[in-house]
């Protein structure tokens, strides 16, 4: 039908939704539900912190072994090599542990907002657009939660240290592993929040914009 | 000269299904709605209106049958056409408002410019000149929770008719709202209706409606049962109230 041809040329122009604006729409979907937010988030802190506390202590000790005194030395040496591969466990439980629990929270993000998700789809919103504001919100609370944890787990291994080594600590102060263990661990929590975000994300896009808008919550 | 279809359904079926029973809402609907009109489509709860109206705003995918937007049939497109579909030809307004709840009502209006790739001051300026048309030109940052239903259901007008549609679609737009304020939302709709030749259609049960609409389309148990135009209608307004009340 020569009518139907012309008609779908003109479907074919541009839908889009603007980085900023997907951003500036994703931290303030954070910021309504604060709340919410601060679980997800939580979930992140704790989980970075607990990795950046045994990769800080990790520093210490290494720091130690090279720098220190030759007494503690030997000592360290055997007790590095018995705790990593048990390290290397609870490493990747907790932050399972971690990626569940944001998946878990982000489906009750899905359904509270199904019919936001819904509207957004009667607008004119492709699927992508709803993955990307869901991927968006858990990126940024990802960052920000890592930045906490990473403050948490090194502060509190830090401590820990002081105490024990007092004024040692100081001269062997592993600066720049330390940094580069933060850079990992704030990577590495914003990966597992965005792979946290993938299935929820995903479920929200699929959803026929008739039901979105229908299903009460 | 035969009178411009915008909208167009043949044998339209839809058929949900609870548990292993199928339930047929719709049992076959042959409609069409021409430009500029005021459609009302009214029934009582769980006729099939809130259905047909899922179909021809392309938000459900009928069961059987095909339905033609400005001679496109929807069926056809992929899921991209469909939202660029639902961007700019059809604005929707529903009962329950559904405003972004995060965003200010200038940004609600904003938004399917946005999707739609207009320029953001463009669209600003849109937004603006639309919401002082439907009379909130004072509440403009104001976010939904801090308008009253009668302003949000303003702010969804003002949505719906961002991109300039051909047809708004209005689901029950006074179900949550008085007298009074349905009163006033009604005639907003009749007087874009008017002044910007858009196709209105609306699955009601308020009776206000009567007197705007051109055509009155009832439906009952999934099926047309009569059609009528408004002139009509008003002879017949007290038979109509009693049809409503039994």
């Amino acid at each position: 039908m020569a009518v139907d041809v012309s008609k779908k040329k003109k479907i074919e122009k541009q839908l889009v939704l603007p980085l900023s604006h997907a951003f500036n729409m994703s931290l303030r979907s954070i910021k309504i539900r604060f709340g919410r937010s601060i679980i997800v988030t939580s979930s992140i802190v704790l989980g970075i912190a607990f990795l950046m506390s045994i990769l800080s202590s990790n520093a210490f000790i290494t720091s130690i072994i090279q720098k220190g005194p030759e007494s503690l030395k030997i000592a360290l040496q055997q007790n590095l090599d018995e705790i990593r591969t048990r390290q290397l466990w609870l490493i990747s439980l907790s932050l399972l542990v971690c990626v569940v629990g944001i998946i878990n929270a982000m489906l009750m993000a899905v359904t509270e907002r199904s019919r936001e998700i819904g509207t957004m789809k009667c607008l004119g919103a492709l699927d992508k657009f709803i993955v990307e504001l869901f991927l968006l919100e858990s990126s940024i609370q990802g960052f920000a939660g890592s930045i906490i944890g990473v403050f948490v787990g090194t502060i509190a291994t830090f401590l820990t240290y002081l105490l024990r080594y007092k004024g040692l600590i100081w001269s062997i102060f592993p600066g720049e592993l330390l940094i580069r263990y933060s850079v990992l661990s704030i990577l590495l929590g914003i990966i597992i929040s965005v792979i946290g975000a993938i299935y929820p994300a995903y479920v929200s896009a699929k959803m026929e914009p008739a039901e979105a808008i229908r299903r009460e919550v | 000269m035969p009178k411009d279809a915008i909208v167009r359904t043949i044998g339209l079926k839809k058929t949900f299904l609870l548990g292993k029973i199928p339930l047929h809402v719709l049992k076959g609907i042959d409609i069409e709605i021409y430009r500029g009109e005021y459609i009302s489509i009214m029934g009582p709860s769980g006729s099939g209106k809130t259905t047909l109206f899922n179909m021809i705003g392309g938000l459900d995918k009928p069961t059987e049958g095909k339905v033609y937007i400005d001679e496109v049939d929807i069926a056809q497109l992929d899921a991209y056409e469909l939202a660029w579909l639902r961007c700019r030809k059809i604005g929707y307004i529903f009962q329950t408002f559904n405003l972004i709840p995060v965003m200010t009502a200038l940004e609600n209006v904003m938004l399917p410019m946005i999707f739609g790739g207009m320029e953001h001051d463009e669209a600003m300026n849109k937004a603006r000149e639309l919401l002082e048309t439907v009379g909130l030109g004072e509440r403009l940052h104001h976010k939904p929770f801090e308008l009253s239903g009668g302003q949000q259901q303003r702010v969804a007008i003002a949505r719906a008719l961002a991109n300039d549609p051909a047809i708004i679609l209005a689901d029950e737009p006074t179900g949550n709202l008085d007298l009074k304020t349905g009163k006033e939302i009604i005639h907003l709709l009749k007087e874009m209706n008017k002044n910007k030749e858009v196709s209105i259609i609306t699955a009601t049960h308020d009776l206000k409606m009567l007197d705007v609409s051109d055509r009155v389309i009832w439906i009952r148990d999934g099926m047309i049962e009569r059609i009528e135009d408004r002139e009509n209608l008003q002879i017949r307004v007290g038979e109509v109230e009693g049809e409503e009340a039994g």
